[in-house]
């Protein structure tokens, strides 16, 4: 399925080929944040940094967590802990859509081989009081990539605008080799798949989030998380009390994939951690307020 | 002078669902701008695509007509203070004005205004006006939150009159004579000169700027790679008005899939196909789901096509496969199991769970059998469907396509061995939907169908949640209109409702009817007789009573009954004025017999009741004539209503009309004799009253 002469990229090429190619368009290139969240939003550089009037570029892998969407290694499309490769762009350029479609290009996606579309999905995240409006973007119908303008975030109107672009990097990858089964992924050129690196791990990983994990542990961590998240906002510290809002999410996931929240439950677990984001968000608004109202003249939070 | 007027707004990709309505609203707002400026187009072109929102207007005047206006001011041999006033309302001097046969005028000669500044100023007032349903910033300019708003950024504008073109700006963007062509198969600027090349510049950069020609290259196109194939596309209006608005240079392609995956109900293979994929299904020759699928491309690729088409497969293949799993494993667990999962799930805070729901909803179903309130029904069957009806709930199948409710539950029912009845009914309980919807007609849906939307709504008028205005969240309106169709289809006889509840069928009744051409002030007039909870028979005697109001007897009946009802309103109200204080109204238990319900004493004070009175005088003819017809039309309209004979209830009507035309003609009802005045208004009353029998006239318009 490749367009270039040579062998389809592997997945950790085509990471490097994204990095390089973003890198040269002035993107910082971040590393993982080195907590268990669900999405590459999360990441402060996408959540906090979007607020504000500070011009920001940046991309970065996320490895995400996703505990329900575990299948026990079995399902050849889904897992419980994946790859995003998540570019994010304050202000939105005006040929972001442009920069995207050349991203595409340097990892081996001829879009005159390939229907590329720009289909209408919009994005919200209540935990985090975000919303945009974009498109999920398609390619010969399998959706590839989530590209957002960001309105809101944290409940604040974005000024100005960032774009942010997610990749689906297995997805992308399966699409880029010609490959049914997300375990056969070459994960190298040298012989390595993605099996081989993840397969024990989803058996796992699978097996503890929808059995074993320690609900009373769980439940006593969230409490905590929820605690030490307010505990940081007093001492108006956002970017820990940020931390632990994320954690408490990523806690409320596993003990949704253990089946003891309730239905009735689930909306004021729901309602906590969007308190805990949202706070958070306000918290780093409320700090650097008066210092970029200082330094860009005419802006307000 | 005319010219053409070309107006190109380019845009990142326009959400598909949203051109149609943007086109309507970008012609009505160039209108309304035109027009305030005294300006008017030959005719109007809108076109779209994903990427741009196109106007030509024809025929364009130049310039705005010069207009003269006069204002009359005093004469001019009025007092100073008069001029004075004058000058300072138009602001304009002594020497400005016009004299005019000794009066003084303020001419205001307001010359035309280029049509090219008209446009200048109405483009950028349109853009910012445009009410997109949902609109965004972007870029560099959102640091200010008054920047612009658009569907997408918006990234070009061209606007020529004639071959001019206009300069303009809206939000940074200055307006041009430069597009883009399709985003893949053209790059660089396309330069257009004008509305008459426009179309043409951007098909030879591979865009259809006119979406009906779009439309038609998919639909005609993907009916042609079907027939090719062998095979009958499955028609889908709208798949083809989404997929000509995600696409500029439209390409219909055929692909196949796995025969094996046609084990899983059609229903799902199209929804799957259509919703996530926007694809087109085909059937084979005998009518079956084909395994083919047609989508449409954005692209002519050099291949052919062939690598979209392996691509699109094998997305579709992987959600085919989600789904076939899907129907695997929930055929591992018998509906039975499945439905005590109901229990957890809430259906309302103040109602209970589902599971509650569901015994309600049981008891109900097996009631309506047993009563033989559904004809034919068995009670057991009703009561086992109703058990099942919400299990598929909880199915994996119907966690990932909600739509599929009901018809899952059917599937897996016939999959368990259940009876076809029950199969059917579940399958089958949330008919009918909305108007047009087929209505259940096999008993045993029919029970759970009822019963499943009755229970929905006396729950929730018991917890008082009833529908407000616009606001309806439970879809109350929905579940009795489906009644309404439940019963009237299948002739159903029982009680519907009471209260609140009866008065809110009766509303929707006259809606629903409304549409058959029933008119709803019959319906009032029915239902002001008060209680009538049995629709069938109540929807007979409208029937009857609009055919009766129809004929000149009716229209004439009509017309006596006001003219009597006028007279008694009248006459209750002087009486009334009468009374006065310390006057005891009526208990309407002066009647010693009113009261006495012995069995034997029925036909005695029946013959009280009904004996003639006897007149001191000789009644006129037509008096007589009406007491005669009264005597004889009250009582049959009396048994004709007991029995449904509404039509003939109708015609002993009819034979009224003559006598109380000639009573009104001929009879002074009064009269200076108190007797004969008493006579007449009694007479008066007796004919409202045999009216009333069939209903309240006096609720019935014209």
């Amino acid at each position: 399925m490749a367009d270039t002469a040579t062998k389809p990229l592997s997945l950790q090429d085509m990471i490097l080929r994204l990095h390089a190619y973003w890198s040269e368009k002035g993107c910082l290139v971040l590393q993982p944040y080195d907590m268990r969240v669900g999405a590459g939003t999360f990441h402060p550089a996408t959540t906090l940094r979007s607020l504000g009037p500070e011009p920001w570029n940046a991309a970065y892998v996320q490895p995400s967590r996703r505990p329900t969407d575990g299948r026990y290694g079995e399902n050849p499309n889904r897992l419980q802990h994946y790859y995003q490769y998540q570019v994010i762009m304050k202000p939105s350029p005006a040929d972001m859509q442009d920069l995207y479609l050349d991203s595409l290009r340097a990892i081996g996606v001829d879009p005159l081989q390939h229907d590329i579309r720009f289909v209408e999905d919009d994005w919200e995240s209540p935990t985090l009081g975000a919303w945009g409006l974009g498109w999920e973007v398609w390619c010969d119908g399998m959706e590839v990539t989530q590209f957002t303008y960001f309105q809101q975030m944290g409940g604040f109107d974005c000024k100005p605008v960032a774009g942010e672009l997610t990749y689906g990097l297995e997805r992308l990858a399966m699409y880029i080799q010609g490959v049914d089964n997300v375990y056969d992924l070459a994960y190298n050129n040298h012989g390595v798949t993605y099996g081989q690196v993840f397969l024990e791990n989803e058996r796992q990983m699978s097996k503890w989030n929808f059995e074993i994990a320690n609900t009373d542990a769980l439940f006593d961590l969230f409490r905590k998380a929820t605690e030490e998240c307010q505990n940081c906002l007093d001492a108006k510290l956002p970017i820990p009390a940020y931390e632990q809002a994320i954690e408490a999410s990523h806690v409320f996931n596993l003990l949704q994939a253990r089946g003891v929240i309730s239905v009735q439950e689930r909306a004021s677990y729901m309602g906590k951690v969007r308190d805990l984001a949202r706070g958070s968000c306000e918290a780093y608004m409320d700090k650097y307020k008066d210092e970029w109202a200082e330094r860009f003249p005419g802006w307000t939070a | 002078m005319t010219a053409d007027f070309l107006l190109e707004l380019r845009s990142e990709e326009i959400p598909a669902r949203m051109q149609a309505g943007a086109r309507a609203d970008l012609e009505k707002l160039f209108v309304k701008e035109l027009a305030a400026a005294g300006l008017k187009a030959g005719a109007i072109t809108v076109w779209s695509t994903p990427r741009r929102l196109a106007l030509i207007a024809r025929d364009l005047p130049l310039a705005t007509q010069a207009v003269s206006e006069e204002v009359k001011g005093p004469r001019a041999s009025a007092p100073p203070q008069a001029l004075e006033g004058f000058l300072r309302k138009t602001g304009l001097t002594r020497e400005q004005l016009t004299e005019r046969d000794g009066v003084l005028f303020a001419i205001t000669e307001k010359p035309g205004r280029a049509t090219r500044d008209v446009l200048a100023e109405a483009i950028p007032a349109i853009v910012r006006a445009f009410p997109w349903p949902k609109s965004q910033r972007w870029g560099a300019a959102s640091f200010s939150p008054e920047s612009l708003r658009w569907v997408r950024p918006l990234s070009g504008i061209i606007a020529i009159l004639g071959d001019e073109a206009i300069d303009l700006e809206v939000g940074g963007i200055r307006s041009g004579t430069v597009t883009r062509g399709h985003r893949f198969h053209h790059s660089g600027d396309v330069v257009i000169t004008g509305a008459a090349d426009y179309a043409a510049r951007l098909r030879d950069a591979f865009v259809i700027v006119d979406h009906a020609e779009r439309e038609a290259t998919v639909r005609e196109g993907a009916r042609a790679a079907a027939q090719a194939a062998g095979l009958v596309l499955v028609d889908d209006e709208g798949l083809v008005v989404e997929n000509a608005g995600l696409t500029e240079w439209p390409q219909p392609l055929l692909g196949r899939f796995d025969e094996a995956f046609l084990a899983v109900p059609p229903e799902v293979i199209q929804l799957t196909a259509r919703v996530n994929q926007k694809y087109f299904i085909c059937r084979d020759a005998a009518g079956n789901l084909a395994n083919a699928f047609v989508c449409t491309a954005n692209i002519a690729a050099s291949d052919g096509g062939a690598a979209i088409v392996a691509g699109n497969r094998k997305v579709l293949a992987a959600r085919l496969s989600d789904a076939r799993f899907f129907w695997e494993q929930d055929q591992k667990v018998p509906l039975a199991e499945q439905a005590k999962k109901l229990a957890r799930i809430t259906f309302h805070e103040k109602l209970g769970t589902v599971a509650d729901k569901v015994a309600r909803v049981a008891d109900l179903a097996e009631w309506l059998a047993r009563e033989g309130v559904v004809p034919g029904a068995d009670p057991a069957l009703a009561r086992q469907a109703a058990e099942l009806c919400k299990a598929d709930l909880v199915t994996d199948m119907v966690g990932e396509f909600p739509e599929l409710q009901g018809l899952m539950g059917g599937y897996y029912a016939r999959a368990e061995g259940l009876p076809d009845a029950v199969a059917d009914a579940i399958r089958d309980h949330y008919k009918p939907v909305g108007q047009g919807d087929d209505v259940p007609t096999a008993p045993v849906s029919v029970c759970v169908a009822l019963a499943d939307k009755l229970d929905t709504l006396r729950s929730f008028f018991a917890i008082d949640e009833k529908p407000t205005g616009s606001k309806d969240p439970f879809a109350l309106r929905r579940a009795a209109l489906g009644i309404i169709h439940l019963i009237t289809e299948n002739g159903l006889r029982f009680a519907v409702a009471e209260g609140d509840l009866l008065t809110f069928f009766a509303d929707r009744l006259k809606v629903q009817q409304r549409e058959a051409g029933v008119r709803h002030d019959l319906i009032d007039a029915v239902f002001a007789l008060g209680g009538e909870s049995d629709l069938v028979r109540l929807l007979a005697r409208v029937s009857a009573l609009q055919a009766f109001v129809g004929t000149e007897d009716g229209v004439n009946l009509l017309a006596g009954y006001k003219r009597a009802a006028n007279i008694l309103k009248k006459e209750a109200a002087s009486t009334a004025g009468a009374q006065g204080e310390g006057v005891v109204p009526p208990t309407g238990e002066e009647d010693p017999l009113a009261l006495v319900d012995d069995p034997l004493f029925k036909d005695v004070a029946a013959e009280f009741a009904h004996s003639e009175p006897t007149l001191s005088y000789t009644p006129e003819p037509a008096e007589a004539a009406l007491m005669t017809a009264l005597a004889q039309a009250a009582p049959q309209v009396e048994q004709a209503v007991a029995q449904e004979a509404f039509t003939t209830a109708m015609a002993s009507l009819a034979s009224l009309r003559a006598p109380i035309d000639a009573f009104f003609d001929d009879v002074t009802v009064n009269d200076a004799d108190a007797e004969k005045r008493a006579n007449r208004l009694a007479l008066l009353d007796q004919f409202r009253a045999a009216v009333h029998k069939v209903a309240d006239f006096s609720r019935i318009e014209g």
